[in-house]
């Protein structure tokens, strides 16, 4: 069988999950499922794009994806006027405090050179002294913003435009950040880029956490604006009454489903277009460029071929997708909830995605993210029904059966694990493994 | 003939062969010497003899045995002892510990051999408790020698010993060889300092382009015009 | 005077006290770290749920114990489970690396896979744990819990403030100086020991010199999985064991072993009681302390906190960042980039 043939039948098998999942289980379930793995693909696609073109080991996916959920989040939410009356100079000049700060300190560090060790510690005081002027005039601002209105805000807001606009601007800020720890950590270790993403992404969440002035922190933000009719205006309009009749469908389910429909349809076009553009780019000679220094480092440099810059590219482009995909995920979720964004595991689960997918290959990575969102979600009922079937001979109140099943979900864990494990192993090329050119 | 001799040998790395054929061998108490211009195989010669690369065609022959089918480590055991270009000393341990490693594969009590290395060369003695890597590179030669003198080696191979050396601590290096030599060990060394190795060398090969060119004593080579004119600067 | 004292006590006991107990646990984690760094080459991210799954043994045998009625006096029975849980811990450690990383290693693989299958492990331990033992806490300590009470000080020394010793803190400290004491004996007394040290020096030499790198990476794997289930037992005496508590440590760890230097264990330990003091004194609230040193007019409203707790774990995190930026091999210099 042809390699096209090939992967045209896996994502044709794909499609017959979603099938299966909507004859057995219920359209809806099926379709919060493929708008899931939509966003899934397209977070692998970008992780691909770190990993495949340059073989840079990003462990702070997650920190990216929150960062275009904050995005998501400050863009579409109307801004309250009370508390930016009670801080927002506060606030505004704290940051300017902040920058001035850096920018002493990087100014104090340069021109100091001849002072041999002592510049460490005059850069440090200038750092120091900067920071205790940064929370001398932001602190009273926050406590102020926060006060206002607690229940209902105790924050800035947004700016309150499109929500569709800030998938491009959460692009931009996980942009950002990837440029800052891109400039500190790439061109050392693999390692070290490893955990400098980790410490980056987990202080990103921490600070989304607790900074209640921006975010909420945990007491979250709900109610998002959509980009797509909401159930209940389609539910009051007599056209859609009788188009929903005409289906003979009930008229909550066919609400359901029109709003997941619309926003499948979006975030199709979102993933068609950055498949398009990464697939364009791998083929070019910028691609080809990127894939001979992964290949071969040591030539590449020896060729003049500035390595380190290269890499900040491809990690700036790899975590600017994440951060769009971030966004969409906030958008579908219709809230900004720091605290379901836990760090490690769904770095993980997008790393599992591009490595069973086919690492280095652009369908493969889309293909993985489906197939493993899938088998995430689809783990549990399956899972469940699968230990009262070997289960069944026993007792009810069995220790041993209690036990299993009340595991059966922790269960997913270490089956991605070992999922993992195998396939690099016995099949480390994944489904749709890297066309060599 | 010979106590250790690598005949005809054919080898190489990849695709391309680098030895053609070439024999060198040496006998003990002696010093033999492989010179010749960059890329003659030198280096490829010593490793196939230790073992660290692959013979295509060819034999290595120790104490009339064959044994090109050991494994470097299996040579160690069998009294060969090899100093590398570089990389040879284990740079965060001091002097005294290079030296206990040396000897790992000994059982026995190993005290006296190391005496006998404070003895040929003295500055180890003193710097013993300090760290190889904080040493000079021609120290550092030097616990390298010594390291690979640990097993009691009947054989010391080395690579190019004086690579990067000043003139001073090269000459100081050959002295230290001689003394080695006197002990009854044969010495086949590589060398890209080709006057001032075969001015020490009872034997010497000269290597071009994987083959034997000139094989003599070393006094006789220094006095042969050929091999002045081509591979001494006249 | 009695303020100063009493200014003292207070950092002692939420600061200094704290901080050696801290600083000790993340020593030994870090140089668990280090070991397999200095010897496998690569950053084991499995470590955390290392210390986890250990503690999880230790903890399975101190209940054992437990019910058995056996006990350990004023002192945390899970220290005579200890053993028990280092061996399994052993065993789980030498089969992940037959089944898991061996083959990588034939295979010359770079250090990226390496770190990716890591990853995997790390997961598997995640879900065995939670499989075996569940998600809760776990609290295991008994015994007496404190050496010395904060009101019996005070009684003491007639003071204002208290200070109070945790057994566990004690535990902590003194396990942690008599596990470090034999590692470092090993490493530079004994044969097997510099021979390792000679392995993660200079490989190629190392097999020249006939050391045996199977074994060698065999006590590495014995040796770390020896520390890591000590470091979480007592990480875990010390507060509870919350299985995902431990990922969270891992940031810290590897902190720690890349500031003291990664592959040296002297810096591993070095650099453990940096990361534990300066999370503590960059997170502390000296409101209190600056009350007792300042004349009263100048008493401060605010906490006086340079970064709030929710942050502790930025701090190791920023204390990395500065290190990679200034001198990426550490404060005792470990294996270069």
């Amino acid at each position: 069988m042809s390699n096209s043939v090939r992967n045209l039948s896996l994502f044709a098998l794909m499609a017959l999950l979603f099938m299966t999942v909507g004859f057995v289980q219920s359209w809806d379930v099926s379709l919060t499922l493929l708008n899931m793995c939509i966003i899934s693909a397209i977070m692998a696609l970008g992780v691909n794009i770190q990993w495949g073109y340059a073989g840079l080991f990003n462990v702070g996916t997650m920190g990216f994806a929150a960062l275009g959920g904050l995005a998501a989040m400050l863009v579409s939410v109307p801004p309250v006027a009370g508390a930016w009356q009670a801080g927002g100079a506060g606030i505004f000049g704290g940051l300017v405090a902040a920058l001035l700060t850096v920018a002493a300190g990087v100014h104090a560090w340069r021109r100091t050179l001849h002072l041999g060790r002592r510049r460490y510690w005059l850069t440090g005081l200038v750092v120091l002294l900067g920071y205790v002027a940064m929370r001398a005039i932001i602190d009273p601002a926050v406590e102020a913003i926060e006060a206002v209105d607690v229940t209902t805000s105790g924050f800035l807001g947004g700016l309150g435009m499109p929500i569709m606009f800030s998938w491009l601007v959460g692009g931009l800020f996980a942009a950002g950040a990837a440029w800052v720890v891109g400039k500190i950590s790439l061109g050392l270790r693999s390692d070290y880029l490893a955990i400098a993403t980790l410490g980056i992404s987990e202080i990103i969440i921490y600070f989304l956490k607790f900074e209640d002035w921006l975010t909420r922190g945990v007491k979250n933000v709900t109610g998002l604006p959509r980009p797509v009719p909401y159930e209940v205006d389609l539910k009051q309009s007599p056209a859609f009454q009788s188009w929903a009749g005409g289906l003979d469908m009930s008229i909550d389910t066919a609400a359901s489903i029109t709003v997941k429909l619309c926003y499948a349809g979006l975030f199709s076009v979102v993933l068609l277009v950055v498949l398009y553009l990464s697939e364009v780019a791998l083929r070019s000679p910028w691609g080809r460029m990127m894939r001979a220094i992964r290949d071969n480092e040591t030539a590449a440099a020896a060729m003049g071929k500035n390595v380190t810059s290269r890499h900040l590219q491809v990690f700036i482009l790899g975590s600017a997708v994440v951060g769009v995909a971030g966004a969409m995920l906030t958008t579908l979720d219709g809230q900004f909830s720091p605290p379901t964004y836990q760090p490690l595991r769904f770095t993980f689960l997008i790393w599992v995605m591009v490595i069973i997918g086919g690492s280095g290959n652009n369908w493969g990575a889309v293909l993985g993210g489906f197939v493993i969102w899938f088998f995430w979600i689809e783990a549990e009922p399956i899972g469940l029904w699968l230990m009262r079937a070997l289960t069944s001979g026993m007792a009810p109140d069995h220790w041993l059966r209690l036990h299993l099943i009340e595991s059966a979900a922790h269960m997913r864990l270490l089956t991605m694990g070992l999922v993992l494990l195998l396939v690099l192993r016995f099949a480390p090329r994944g489904l749709i493994p890297e066309v060599k050119r | 003939m010979s106590f250790l001799v690598g005949e005809e040998m054919v080898c190489g790395y990849g695709g391309a062969d680098i030895l053609h054929g070439c024999t060198i061998g040496v006998e003990p108490g002696e010093i033999a010497v492989v010179v010749g211009p960059n890329g003659a195989g030198k280096s490829t010669a010593m490793k196939a003899m230790f073992g660290m690369l692959g013979l295509r065609e060819g034999r290595v022959l120790l104490q009339g045995e064959d044994i090109s089918h050991l494994k470097p480590q299996e040579r160690v055991l069998r009294g060969m002892g090899f100093v590398p270009q570089t990389n040879n000393v284990f740079t965060s341990m001091t002097v005294e510990e290079n030296l206990e490693m040396g000897a790992f594969i000994r059982r026995d009590e190993i005290v006296d051999t190391m005496q006998q290395v404070f003895e040929l060369f003295p500055i180890l003695r003193e710097k013993r408790a300090q760290p190889a890597g904080e040493l000079s590179g021609g120290q550092r030669q030097q616990v390298a020698v010594g390291r690979a003198l640990m097993t009691q080696p009947k054989i010391l191979m080395l690579d190019e010993p004086t690579a990067g050396v000043s003139p001073i601590v090269m000459d100081e290096l050959f002295d230290r060889i001689i003394e080695v030599a006197q002990t009854g060990i044969a010495i086949l060394m590589v060398e890209q300092n080709a006057k001032q190795a075969l001015n020490i060398a009872d034997r010497g090969y000269v290597l071009v382009q994987g083959r034997n060119a000139y094989t003599d004593t070393g006094a006789a080579l220094m006095a042969d015009p050929e091999v002045r004119r081509a591979f001494l600067g006249g | 005077m009695s303020d100063v004292l009493n200014a003292l006590v207070i950092l002692a006991n939420f600061v200094i006290v704290p901080g050696l107990a801290y600083g000790s646990q993340l020593a030994l984690g870090a140089l668990g770290v280090t070991l397999v760094y200095a010897v496998l080459r690569f950053s084991n991210f499995a470590h955390g749920e290392t210390m986890a799954i250990g503690t999880m043994f230790v903890i399975l045998a101190t209940w054992g114990l437990q019910s058995a009625g056996i006990g350990f006096g004023p002192l945390p029975t899970a220290l005579l489970a200890l053993p028990v849980g280092i061996f399994a811990a052993i065993i789980l450690c030498l089969v992940t690396d037959r089944l898991v990383y061996r083959y990588y290693r034939r295979q010359k693989a770079s250090g990226v896979i390496y770190l990716i299958v890591s990853v995997g492990v790390m997961f598997v331990y995640n879900g065995l744990i939670r499989f075996v033992i569940g998600p809760r806490d776990q609290v295991f300590a008994d015994g007496q819990r404190f050496i010395m009470k904060a009101r019996e000080f005070k009684q003491m020394t007639g003071l204002n403030e208290g200070l109070a010793i945790k057994t566990t803190q004690a535990v902590t400290v003194v396990t942690a100086i008599v596990t470090v004491a034999a590692v470092f004996w090993f490493l530079n007394r004994t044969r097997t020991g510099k021979s390792m040290r000679a392995f993660s020096d200079n490989e190629d030499l190392a097999l020249l010199s006939g050391i045996n790198p199977d074994r060698v990476v065999m006590i590495a794997w014995i040796m770390t999985a020896a520390l890591a289930t000590i470091a979480g037992t007592l990480y875990g005496l010390d507060k509870s064991f919350k299985p995902f508590v431990y990922l969270q440590l891992l940031l810290p760890i590897f902190a720690a072993a890349i500031v003291g230097g990664v592959g040296n264990p002297i810096g591993a330990i070095a650099g453990g009681f940096v990361i534990a003091f300066s999370e503590l004194f960059v997170t502390f609230a000296y409101k209190r302390v600056v009350t007792y040193l300042v004349p009263e007019s100048m008493a401060p409203d605010t906490l006086v906190q340079f970064l709030s707790t929710d942050y502790k774990f930025a701090v190791s995190f920023v204390i990395l960042v500065i290190v990679l930026l200034v001198k990426p091999t550490g404060i005792f210099s470990g294996k270069s980039l």
